[in-house]
Parts: C-alpha cells; sequence; structure tokens
C-alpha cells in the first residue's frame, strides 16, 4: 500500500510522517509517532478518549484520516504542560482525585481545555455538557467537573 | 469463596490510635501515578511495543450457534506478511480442573474453548482463529481468507428460554448438578448448576406473615463498560520463556493460566502488568494473552494484540443477565418473618455466572430467621460472563430491595424504619454461613435518616428512593516486599494491581505512618510476576483491605530489621530498642543512654552492621470485613416521554476505617455512576438471529456527564476488627444498590412499579400508560 508523506505541526514541532491513505490520525500518532498518551476506546467517535485540537478546534482523532492533516497544528496530550510546569488543569484533576484508571484523562483534559478557552468561567451545568463527549467509567464524573470549574477559577485570575 | 477458612489465614487485630498520615490528605501530586496520567506518560497495555512484534487480529464467529466443521488456513497463510495463523489444532484440549479467578471460578477444559473455540462456536464473536502480520492490514486481509464451514444451528439467548425442556442445548455433556439433584443422564440441560441455601423453616414463615409481596424482576446483561480495551503483547522466545505485557486484574493469575493453557512451567513466563484502563471485574480472565502468545511462538516474533470495541462487547464481560422472583412476608409491626428468592442467571456460553455469590447476597442486610434461596445457573449463546463490580449483586437487590420497600408502604412504616427494624448487625446468622461479626449496616441507615437530604423538598412527579447493599472482602494470598533505600526513603513493591492509584496513594500512607517518615518519602509500585510471590487478584474488594495486610506486615519486617542494625551499634539486644517517629530509641531508661537514630543514619551503619534494610510478607489474608451502604436517590418522571432524570443522590457506607478518603468518596460516585447507567440506560440487545445489536458506545449508552448531578457522599466509620488499620473493602457496595433506589424513587413519584431492566423511558412510559386507567379510577 502507498504511504503519503504529511508534513504538519504537532505540539510545536514541524514533523514528517509516512501514512497509510485508510489510517486514522489517531493511529498515526499511536503507531507511527509514538505519541501514546492520546488513547483509543471505541475508534468510533463515542468515547471522547482520543481528543485532540486541530488548528484550535476539538475532534475524536479517530474520525480524522491522518492524511488530512498536512500543514495543521495539532495538540495532543503531550504538549499540554508548559516544560515542567503542569496546566491548571492537569494540577486541578490531580487535586481534586479527578482521575482513578487514568485511559480518558488526556481526551478529558484536552476536551476541558477547549472548553474553558470557549467559555472561562462556566457553570456546572455548562461544564457537564462540554465533557459530555468524553465518557469516564471510574469517576462518575464529580470530581472532574469541580476540578474544570476550580481550575476555570485559577485561570482567571 | 466457598472455601473454608484456613486456620493459618492472617489477620491483624484493629490498633486504635491517633494516625498522623492515615485518614487524612497528602499532596496528591505526590501520587505514584498521578503526572504519568496528567501528562500521558502512564503507559497502558496497547501503549507497549516491541521490537519487531507483529499484529495480531482474531477471527470471530458471525453466528451464536453453530459446529466448526473445518477450518482452512491455507490461503491466509500464502499472503505476504502473514507470519502465523493459530485456530484449535495449536492449542492442547483441557481436562475439567477448576481454578479461582477473581470472585469466580474458571474451569480449564471452558477456558481453553473460549479464548478459541473447538468443536462449537457458542456466541457472536467466540474466536476460531488468531493471525500474526505485519502491519494491522495485513492481518486483516488475511482474516478474510480463512474459510470456516460452519453448521448453524438453533440458539438461544434469554435465561427463561433457555431453561425450558426444549431449549436448543449448548453442550452435549452438560447435566444439571447441584443441590436436589441426581443428575439424570438421559436429560441434558442449559441448567449447569442448581443451588440451595435455607435457614429456619420458610412455610412457618409465610404463616406467620401479615403482609405477603411477591416480585419478579428481569434484568439484561450490562457491560463492565471499561474504556481501555483489551490488549497484551507477548514475546515467546526461542529459549521457551514468554514475557507478556498486558491489561490485567491479576498478573499472578493470568500467568498460571498462560501456562496451563500452554503447557508451560509457571516460572517460564513473565507477565508484566500494565497499568490497567478500567478493568472492573471484566479484566480477571485471559482472552488475548495465550493467543499472543502461541502466535509469537510459531512467528518468533513479538506479537502485540489489541481489541476493538466492538470486540469487547461480543466477546468479553458482560454480567449475567438474569430472572429473579422474590417472595417476602413481614407481620403488621414491620419484622420479617420470611424470605424466600430463586435467582436464574446467564452463565454465557459455559457453566460459571456470578450466582454462587449472589446467593450470598440475597437477604445479607436483614437479621432473619426463616430464609430459602434457590438459584440456577444457566448456559445460552452469549459471551461467557465475567465479574463485574459486585458480581451478581446489583441483580437480586433489585427484587428484594424493592420488595421491603412494598412490604414497609404495607405496614405504612418508612422504610428506613423498615430497615433498621430488620437491619443485620453483630451476631446475626446468615442463610449461607457464619454469622456476621463487627459491621456497620445499621449506621448507614442512621446516616440517611439524619442526612439533609431527607428535608430536600420534591416537586410534582418527582419521587425518593432508598436502597442498601451488601458486600463481603475477600483477603487470599497477599505478597510485598519493601525496601529501604540507602538515603532513607522507601520503595514498595506489591503484588496487587492497583486500577485507581488508590492502592499506590494509601500504601504510601501506611508506610509513611509505620516507617515515620513523609508520604511523599514513599515511592509505591505494582511489582511483576517476578518480582514477589504469587499474589491474588484485584477482585472482592481486597485490594486495599488485603494488600494494606501485607504492606504492614512488610513495613514492620523492615522496621524489625532497622532496629536490629540500633541494637547492634549500641550492642543492646534488638527487643531492646523501639521505633517511634521514625527513629531507633531505646526502649527504656535502663538500656542505656543512645541518641535516637533514623532511618537515614540507619542506612548508613546498615553495610556494617549486616546488611540493607527491608521486609518482606507473603501472607494469605483471611476473609472478613464486609462492606455495608445505603443510598438515597430522587428522580423526576417525565410522563409524556417515560424519561428518568436522576436529581439528587447520597451515599451513606461503612468504609472500616478510611485510609485516604477522596479515593474512598470517588469510588462510592463512580460505582453509583456505573448502577444509574445500568439502571437507566445499559442493555444488550440482540437480533433475532443472536447477534449483539449494540456493539459500540454510541448504542450501549454508559452515562455522560451530563447524565448525572453531583453525589453526596458520607463516610461511615465501623472499624474492621481484623484489620490493623481497621479497613474494611469498599469498592464494590456502590454499584448495587441504585437499581432497587431508582426503581423505589420511580414508585414513589408516580406509583408504578418497575421491575423490568433497564428502566429506559419506553418501558417507564408504558408502565405509566397501563397504570393510569387504574390510578384514574383509585
Amino acid at each position: 500500500m502507498t504511504k503519503h508523506h504529511i508534513q504538519t505541526t504537532l505540539n510545536g514541532d514541524e514533523i514528517d510522517v509516512l501514512v497509510e491513505p485508510a489510517q486514522s490520525l489517531l493511529d498515526v500518532l499511536r503507531d507511527e509517532l509514538h505519541m501514546t498518551g492520546t488513547k483509543e476506546g471505541c475508534a468510533t467517535g463515542d468515547c471522547g478518549a482520543c481528543s485532540v485540537t486541530i488548528d484550535g478546534n476539538l475532534v475524536c482523532s479517530c474520525l480524522v484520516l491522518g492524511v488530512e492533516v498536512g500543514g495543521r497544528n495539532i495538540e495532543t496530550i503531550e504538549g499540554m504542560a508548559n516544560g515542567d510546569q503542569l496546566h491548571p488543569l492537569q494540577d486541578k484533576f490531580i487535586e481534586h482525585v479527578a482521575l482513578q484508571c487514568g485511559i480518558c484523562t488526556p481526551g478529558l483534559l484536552i476536551a476541558a481545555k477547549h472548553l474553558l478557552e470557549e467559555n472561562p468561567d462556566p457553570t456546572e451545568e455548562e461544564v457537564r455538557y462540554g465533557l459530555a463527549g468524553n465518557l469516564c467509567r471510574c469517576t462518575g464524573y464529580q470530581k472532574v467537573v469541580e476540578a474544570v470549574l476550580d481550575a476555570a477559577q485559577v485561570m482567571q485570575k | 469463596m466457598g472455601m473454608k477458612p484456613s486456620p493459618y489465614a492472617t489477620k491483624i487485630p484493629y490498633e486504635e490510635k491517633d494516625n498522623k498520615v492515615v485518614g487524612g490528605r497528602p499532596n496528591p501530586a505526590d501520587r505514584s501515578d498521578a503526572i504519568d496520567k496528567v501528562t500521558g506518560r502512564a503507559r497502558y497495555a496497547a501503549d507497549y511495543n516491541l521490537p519487531g512484534q507483529l499484529i495480531g487480529k482474531v477471527l470471530r464467529s458471525p453466528h451464536a450457534h453453530a459446529i466448526v466443521k473445518s477450518i482452512d488456513t491455507s490461503e491466509a497463510e500464502k499472503l505476504p506478511g502473514v507470519k502465523a495463523v493459530v485456530t484449535r489444532d495449536d492449542f492442547p484440549d483441557m481436562e475439567v480442573e477448576h481454578a479461582a479467578s477473581g470472585e469466580l471460578m474458571v474451569n480449564f477444559r471452558d477456558v481453553t474453548r473460549n479464548m478459541m473455540a473447538r468443536e462449537k462456536a457458542l456466541y457472536d464473536g467466540h474466536p476460531v482463529a488468531a493471525v500474526a502480520a505485519l502491519s494491522e492490514s495485513i492481518a486483516k486481509e488475511a482474516m478474510k481468507l480463512i474459510k470456516v464451514d460452519y453448521e448453524v444451528l438453533p440458539h438461544v439467548i434469554d435465561v427463561r428460554d433457555a431453561m425450558k425442556d426444549d431449549a436448543p442445548l449448548l453442550h452435549e455433556e452438560l447435566f444439571t448438578k447441584g443441590a436436589g439433584i441426581e443428575p439424570d443422564p438421559s436429560k441434558k440441560s442449559n441448567i449447569a448448576t442448581r443451588m440451595e441455601s435455607k435457614l429456619g423453616d420458610i412455610e412457618e414463615g409465610f404463616k406467620q406473615a401479615d403482609f405477603i409481596v411477591e416480585h419478579e424482576s428481569n434484568t439484561k446483561a450490562a457491560h463492565q463498560g471499561y474504556i481501555e480495551p483489551q490488549a497484551s503483547v507477548a514475546n515467546f522466545t526461542e529459549g521457551g520463556t514468554i514475557e507478556v505485557y498486558t491489561g490485567t486484574q491479576g498478573h499472578h493469575v493470568f500467568r498460571a493460566q498462560i501456562a496451563k493453557l500452554l503447557k508451560m512451567d509457571i516460572s517460564k513466563i513473565k507477565v508484566v502488568p500494565a497499568e490497567l484502563g478500567g478493568g472492573f471485574g471484566g479484566k480477571n480472565n485471559v482472552y488475548l494473552e495465550p493467543l499472543a502468545a502461541q502466535l509469537s511462538r510459531k512467528a518468533n516474533r513479538p506479537v502485540k494484540m489489541v481489541m476493538t470495541r466492538d470486540e469487547v462487547f461480543r466477546a468479553t464481560g458482560p454480567t449475567s443477565g438474569t430472572n429473579c422472583k422474590v417472595r417476602m412476608g413481614c407481620t403488621r409491626d414491620g419484622r420479617i418473618t420470611a424470605a424466600q428468592a430463586e435467582l436464574n442467571y446467564q452463565a454465557g456460553a459455559f457453566p460459571g455466572s456470578s450466582l454462587p455469590l449472589a446467593s450470598i447476597t440475597v437477604f445479607t442486610r436483614y437479621d432473619l430467621e426463616n430464609v430459602l434461596v434457590v438459584g440456577h445457573d444457566v448456559v445460552c449463546n452469549r459471551p461467557k460472563v465475567a465479574a463485574y463490580r459486585a458480581p451478581g449483586a446489583p441483580m437480586i437487590a433489585f427484587a428484594v430491595e424493592t420488595a421491603i420497600d412494598d412490604l414497609a408502604r404495607q405496614c405504612g412504616m418508612d422504610p428506613i424504619d423498615f430497615r433498621l427494624k430488620n437491619a443485620a448487625k453483630q451476631g446475626t446468622q446468615t442463610h449461607f454461613g457464619p454469622p456476621l461479626g463487627q459491621i456497620g449496616y445499621m449506621e448507614t441507615l442512621e446516616a440517611a435518616k439524619a442526612s439533609p437530604h431527607m428535608n430536600e423538598p420534591l416537586g410534582p412527579n418527582q419521587g425518593r428512593g432508598i436502597a442498601s447493599g451488601f458486600w463481603f472482602t475477600i483477603g487470599n494470598d497477599t505478597s510485598a516486599t519493601i525496601n529501604i533505600s540507602e538515603d532513607g526513603t522507601a520503595s514498595l513493591i506489591f503484588g496487587t494491581v492497583d486500577v485507581t492509584g488508590g492502592m499506590r496513594s494509601a500504601f504510601a500512607m501506611i508506610v509513611a505512618e509505620e516507617l515515620g517518615i513523609p508520604f511523599e518519602k514513599v515511592r509505591t509500585q505494582v511489582g511483576d510476576t517476578s518480582a514477589l510471590g504469587f499474589n491474588f487478584m484485584t477482585a472482592g474488594s481486597r485490594g486495599t483491605a488485603a494488600g494494606s495486610m501485607a504492606v504492614v506486615k512488610a513495613t514492620r519486617d523492615a522496621i524489625h530489621r532497622a532496629c536490629e542494625i540500633a541494637a547492634r551499634k549500641w550492642e543492646v539486644e534488638t527487643d531492646q530498642v523501639v521505633w517511634e517517629n521514625g527513629h531507633a530509641r531505646p526502649a527504656s531508661a535502663n538500656v542505656g543512654d543512645f541518641e535516637p537514630l533514623s532511618l537515614a543514619q540507619l542506612c548508613k551503619e546498615a553495610t556494617w552492621f549486616g546488611g540493607t534494610i527491608a521486609g518482606h510478607a507473603e501472607i494469605n489474608v483471611a476473609m472478613g470485613g464486609p462492606g455495608f451502604g445505603t443510598h438515597l436517590v430522587d428522580v423526576d418522571v417525565d410522563r409524556q416521554t417515560g424519561l428518568v432524570k436522576v436529581l439528587r443522590y447520597s451515599i451513606f457506607q461503612d468504609a472500616g476505617k478510611a485510609v485516604y478518603p477522596a479515593f474512598i468518596e470517588g469510588q462510592f460516585q463512580g460505582g453509583a455512576v456505573q448502577g444509574i447507567g445500568m439502571a437507566l440506560n445499559e442493555e444488550y440487545i440482540y437480533s433475532d438471529k443472536g447477534t449483539m445489536e449494540n456493539p459500540g458506545f454510541l448504542d450501549y449508552r454508559v452515562p455522560v456527564a451530563s447524565d448525572v448531578p453531583m453525589i453526596n457522599t458520607h463516610i461511615v466509620e465501623v472499624p474492621n476488627p481484623d484489620h490493623p488499620y481497621g479497613v474494611r473493602g469498599i469498592g464494590e457496595v456502590p454499584i448495587i444498590p441504585p437499581l432497587a433506589a431508582i426503581s423505589n424513587a420511580i414508585h414513589d413519584a408516580v406509583g408504578v412499579r418497575l421491575l423490568d431492566h433497564p428502566m429506559s423511558p419506553p418501558k417507564v412510559l408504558k408502565a405509566i400508560d397501563e397504570a393510569a386507567p387504574a390510578q384514574a379510577a383509585e
């Protein structure tokens, strides 16, 4: 199968990668680039574990083809912290014990960051609807919602 | 379960003291797992890659029930890039032999047939072949070239249908065994087992009753719904050893099963437990591991296999679908006189449902004199059921706790008062075995009664429901090693898979407490099978409760060693040295006037005085410290659509003594939301061909953040008397009450009784419509 050469930006780095025409962005990230922080829970866009942003838009990377992302700006969980400085959302997830098994955590963090960029001061209900595309089976969501609301307060200061 | 308690099993009496670390709130950033999980560094099974690895895929039966007449893999093997194909011919057949695998038992004769069909395919999704190739796309292409000749047979999906005399039979050699049954060799059946347990005289009990309630409930199978699909990487070397990196709740148990299934020595196999992306009982069973190992053996290369979500739904888990009949009687003043139940549980394709566990939990919240519990374990053309958080209990609690609600109403009693009047307490005789020890059930009811939730106003079509749950805490083999590093910091290795980070944190707190060093000076990790002696699975709510017993013993072993070093330095006897506040000190002034020595100071002296400070424990922890919980829920029922919205939710549960309360709250909330999902949405749906119609998260709908409210948690603390820190198992109880609590709340809201699961809008609407003429007439 002929592979396509893709040049794109991943977490601020210019990268080159060869991708199969049918490979999803998720598979390209995980299998070709070894960026395994983005998780596969369903590969059908239902669970949000593979959430990333492309040019600032929140997407399920399992629903995007690798060949589509040439020349784009992709952000994944690996780019969320600034050096050894965690993003306030990462800090608050830890502080509120908003993660148990942690498999949904990268996707939830990416989705929460996007939510707060769109709506810096959300209500509880807005957080719940804003994260409704990200399944978490461990926490029952409460501590996740508390962490996002707390992070929003910190980030506004 | 079912085993006699060993007289050599370890119990350590509860030590009441003021703890500095345990029960508090250490800086969560010092959790051993937290930073890795928020940065994407944590390595789950699918994140492991070995040099030269192939990708393996499984070909699965599209039929619910079919004879596998032949499998022709020759074309697939010829495809360039295909390195190995395995079928039933590549695995030895197994004799009937049972072993514990989590809370359920497995039979190796069936395990080998479940991982790869032999005579028949018994469910949609049953593996029939597996391929290893250079890439996933080649492996998928190869699967299309495998020719399987099936003879399709009639199938049976529903448990009641499977019990009928004329039902299609799954197993030619299956005859009903069990209580009151002489196997009749002329009568083959899908009923694998009949169980019976009783207390007192049930007929006499019903004679004494003024009110009798009968409930028949039906529940559909529900999946554990962990977000991480099963994944394994196996590396079978030319030297005959295997390394397996996998997502498992019990790597030692998996190692033993792989050895058995491949006829190898256990010690030739190393299983490395990856960070686990949720299990809830569903990762107590091998699926991919033996296939990946055998493909690796044939191809002489590492093989990686990852399930799709479709495969997870069709071929792993779920919990049993059930049919339960409950009959209970009470006197006019609210004393239960008789309690009878029949439990009919789907086992899936092979015998072995959660029935034995469910049978224990049925009425075990109440102090009863006359009990009869009968159960049937029934095979049907579904995936072999796996444990799912308090396996079997939510379904029977659905029937029992709703019957309790109706009895209370008939007596004109408040449902909490009715439960208090009949509540189990220390000394209550159970129907299945020993009397209960010190428990905290009544305390959970009192806490619920006193909670502000009870005073929240309810609007029209809104109702409040209550229900309770019980689950035991199993013990079993548990190992831990603590190594005190040269700088006086501690590295703990333990053998019980930590799914949430809660164990790593709780154990670090206990080590810090025991050693008298700060929480952040303790690093905790799960050791692979080569690091420790055999350690049982994360199951039966045993993780923190049993694990911490080994941690305490190992740490005290290390403390003894530290004291020995101080004694040698001071030239006194070891028993003249005590450990206090992180220092070795003379036991009394008579011993001598010596400056206390810290762990770091002792480490500097260790080489001269005999060697490194370390401690270890390999113990069989005694079963004990069961947990009880009570849930309160308020719902709003939309009479036009049948939609049930959860408005308010509160949990009151006895945790023994809480080690890390924030994690316990998380277990309560997470378990309850799984129960809410099961109650309102989640169900396996089958086509008339016996194929699963909703094998994805779009159609098998687990709760999302906007489906649930904030959940209040109240940790009741009645210490487990047989644990040094009073810890009880807490993980499973929270999933038990929600089905019944929500049914009770719906009844309170709109006066209809839902006993058909899930309580989805069409069913609720139908119940309301059917009740409407009756209610209008009242």
